[in-house]
């Protein structure tokens, strides 16, 4: 390694200070310790940002590796001249593994690899859920491919009009609510669906999220084209006592989730009765019991995140299946729209298979070039999705409400006597 | 080709890592010979430590037992302690060398992420639990910031879920990990406690793209544009295809023409700059369209949504504050605006309600009021769906905004209702 060029940057510099971990002092001690002019440079273009208040990366940029349409983005500096080093500084993106679990066997070899072939700086993790690898050069490309898949065995991740890296949260692995195994589930669609995530034949993106329960911590029903989401629908397990317990204050409310501020003793009245939405809960004073109509409940689990030691959520478990979710560009932001209430999932998991393949089907078929499926649902009408698309009979859990306007698209089938009229008889009843 | 679903650490992990393999390995002649495709991700349960395998889907309940710190048990009777601790997303491999370092030291080599950008340590004994804590709240990088603040659990903000930005982002309208840095470092105190009426979850998206969907956080940042995009007329049709970018218009602003440059006839397009809306997704199509600059581009403040069926149904988050300049390398307008937010619902809000509930009880004008922040009709809906937006009822309530507006006898004029 030759002598390094430091640039200096002293906007950037000013980020090094306060409490909140500081990317700048990483870098530069990173760019320092091994001498990286990529390090320095990417600094110093940073510099020329914080003064113009512009982006200094070129437009877009088409690279890859050999047989595959995504997982690594192109990315070239527009002052390649002062900042020579990174003049390409390409994103690679590493699918993350489900639940993002990791050993630092092969985090430490992942890291060996990138400080040989790369910037050595890296996103833990990326928007999608990607861990991203920031700066490389065309070249390195199939190298790092080669390194990935025969050293350390892991592949690329989504780009592009693509199946995006499937996302799911811990699941099973650590939380009491997990009503579905997700892990296991994001593990095989993204294995079922490699050609979908590598070669691109979509429309436009799109992205599998799962969480398992309705607290949703991945976002899943505001980031996935298909959102799947566990719930349940038997009845809410109560450990009677431990309700006294919370009563009596002798547990933390919501886990401790509110242990700095003083809020007074616990009401449970207040706190979980009151709140509920569906008011389907009654606590008997005198008998010290807390009822529970099940039928009535909505499942969003607010008792059992305030009372976690005393409730649980049942145990004939599923997913429900929402479609649609997108960010504002185009039409508009878009949550997903609940399709399937509920479904039994279990490995190998084909009747799933076949309503994903169902859906994409048609998007494919009918998706305008950057049209979301969410969009296209818009488009075409949500009832027909539902019943001519998906082939499902639609129930009022599809909508939050009926339609407010009567201008229904009656088919010609529906209607007594079909559409053919004849005009002269209808004038001899009523003449003009 | 697939590899093996290891349920054990794949052996691959304990070979050291051959610099010279790949250039072995590769040939550029045959692309094909020795190419291994399609094998997805690692099998994530070799990554999991044993406590975690063992107890997979038993754990009946947790426990916060100090920000940061959380607590499962399980129905074996086995526990697990996880510290949670805040990143900046954007970082080095020597930083993740020393999560490594972290994790084998206390944690037998296992780590795990979280959505939000935490990374997360497990232990099972209290005695390593207290070791790590103390060993994680003395790791400082060389200016003193905190390499791994311990927190984001509970009744606080969460680490803010972000873009790229400047770092890395060719159509960002402002920074990503700098504004990050700048809001974190002014609310780290709620990071790392408990003091909030309930979770508040922080997100930033440098365009309207979000490549990091944040319409749905309690308090999110976006990257907006306020300049019609220029065209080069000399180089668009080297670059770009007409007819896509035309339709890549959500209002038809762009309209095929044709320029004369040096004598010679060049096919462009011409944009309706009353039609645009700035959303730069023709820039997304066409590289002769760019849009960025550097006084028209800025933040826009959302507030008030959410993803968790808890209580409510998700929603979306809505616009209160619709621009403030890009203000490198602190953005201080910027932060004191989301730090009073914070505050005033911090203030004003019951246990339990987020702000998008709080503000659902109080009323917007209510909101407006209390946080000052001045209310304009560039927060009026105009887009598709606008409708849905306006008060069509007598539910409102008499705020300042009545008095100021209606009640002064010198603004009883025509010219105000005309």
């Amino acid at each position: 390694m030759g002598e390094v060029k430091k640039h200096d940057t002293p906007k950037v510099d000013q980020l090094k200070t306060g409490p909140w971990p500081s990317f700048v002092d990483d870098i530069y001690s990173y760019a320092e310790k091994h001498k990286k002019q990529a390090c320095f440079d990417i600094m110093g273009q940073m510099e020329l940002s914080y003064i113009n208040r512009e982006t200094h990366w070129k437009h877009g940029g088409i690279v890859g590796v050999f047989g595959y349409g995504g997982g690594v983005i192109g990315r070239y500096s527009d002052q390649q001249e002062k900042f020579p080093a990174i003049w390409a500084f390409h994103t690679v993106r590493v699918h993350h593994t489900a639940g993002k679990w990791y050993h630092t066997a092969a985090l430490r070899k992942l890291c060996d690899m990138w400080d040989n072939r790369g910037s050595g700086i890296v996103n833990f993790h990326g928007s999608t859920g990607d861990i991203i690898l920031l700066g490389t050069v065309t070249d390195q490309l199939e190298p790092i491919f080669f390194d990935l898949t025969h050293q350390l065995h892991w592949d690329l991740g989504g780009s592009g009009s693509n199946l995006r890296s499937p996302a799911c949260c811990m699941g099973k692995s650590r939380c009491e609510w997990a009503l579905v195994d997700v892990q296991e589930l994001d593990y095989e669609l993204t294995m079922a669906f490699q050609d979908e995530l590598h070669r691109p034949a979509f429309p436009y993106k799109f992205k599998f999220k799962f969480s398992a329960c309705p607290l949703d911590c991945v976002a899943s029903v505001a980031r996935a084209d298909m959102s799947f989401i566990g719930t349940w629908r038997d009845d809410i397990r109560i450990d009677q006592e431990a309700v006294r317990a919370y009563v009596r204050g002798e547990l933390k409310p919501n886990a401790g989730a509110f242990s700095d501020r003083d809020w007074g003793p616990f009401d449970i009245k207040k706190e979980v009765i009151d709140l509920c939405p569906t008011k389907c809960m009654y606590w008997d004073e005198n008998e010290q019991k807390l009822y529970i109509n099940n039928s009535e409940c909505n499942r969003c689990m607010h008792c059992i995140a305030v009372m976690p030691e005393a409730l649980r959520p049942g145990q004939d478990t599923g997913i429900a299946i929402l479609i649609g979710a997108k960010a504002p560009i185009l039409e508009g932001a878009q949550l997903s729209t609940l399709i399937v209430p509920f479904m039994k999932v279990e490995s190998p998991y084909d009747e799933l298979k076949d309503f994903i393949y169902k859906a994409w089907d048609y998007w494919m078929e009918n998706g305008k070039n950057r049209e979301r499926i969410g969009e296209l649902i818009q488009r075409i009408g949500l009832n027909k999705f539902i019943t001519e698309v998906m082939g499902l009979t639609p129930i009022p859990q599809h909508v939050r409400v009926p339609r407010d306007n009567p201008y229904i698209f009656w088919k010609e089938e529906e209607v007594e006597g079909g559409w053919t009229r004849d005009v002269a008889e209808f004038r001899k009843r009523h003449p003009a | 080709m697939g590899i093996e679903k290891f349920k054990e650490l794949d052996p691959i992990y304990t070979q050291p890592y051959d610099p010279t393999l790949a250039e072995k390995l590769y040939n550029p002649e045959k692309p094909m010979e020795n190419r291994i495709t399609d094998i997805g991700p690692p099998y994530f349960w070799q990554f999991m430590p044993p406590v975690i395998q063992k107890n997979y889907g038993k754990w009946v309940s947790h426990e916060i037992i100090q920000p940061g710190v959380l607590k499962y048990k399980s129905e074996t009777g086995d526990v697990v302690y996880v510290v949670r601790c805040g990143t900046p997303r954007l970082e080095t491999t020597d930083y993740i060398r020393e999560i490594c370092e972290i994790a084998d030291k206390y944690c037998g080599g296992y780590v795990r992420w979280t959505t939000r950008n935490n990374v997360e340590f497990h232990v099972t004994d209290e005695e390593t639990l207290k070791a790590l804590i103390e060993d994680l709240k003395n790791r400082k990088h060389p200016n003193g910031s905190y390499k791994f603040p311990i927190g984001g659990t509970g009744a606080g903000i969460s680490n803010i879920v972000h873009t790229q930005g400047w770092i890395h982002c060719h159509t960002p309208a402002i920074d990503a990990s700098g504004i990050v840095k700048a809001i974190m470092d002014e609310l780290f105190e709620y990071f790392g406690s408990h003091k909030l009426p309930a979770k508040t979850k922080l997100a930033l998206a440098c365009c309207l793209n979000m490549c990091g969907a944040v319409h749905c956080s309690d308090l999110a940042l976006v990257g907006i544009h306020r300049k019609p995009p220029l065209v080069e007329d000399e180089r668009l049709e080297h670059v770009c295809e007409i007819p896509l970018v035309i339709a890549s218009c959500p209002l038809g602003a762009i309209k095929p023409a044709t320029a004369e440059i040096d004598g010679k006839k060049k096919k462009t397009v011409r944009i309706n700059v009353d039609r645009c809306m700035f959303c730069g997704n023709c820039y997304t199509m066409c590289p002769a369209l760019p849009i960025s600059d550097g006084e028209g581009d800025g933040i826009t403040i959302v507030v008030g949504g959410k993803v968790s069926n808890r209580i409510s149904p998700p929603e979306f988050s809505r616009v209160v504050i619709p621009f403030i300049p890009n203000e490198p390398p602190r953005w201080p307008t910027t932060v004191k605006w989301l730090k009073k937010i914070i505050e005033v619902y911090s203030q004003y809000a019951n246990k339990y309600e987020r702000i998008g509930t709080w503000i659902n009880r109080i009323g917007w004008e209510r909101f407006f009021e209390l946080t000052g922040i001045p209310f304009t009709e560039k927060c009026i809906d105009d887009y598709r769906l606008a409708y849905t937006t306006y008060r069509t009822s007598m539910h409102f309530k008499f705020t300042k905004h009545v008095d100021e507006v209606f009640n002064a006898p010198e603004i009883y004029k025509v010219e105000q209702f005309k």
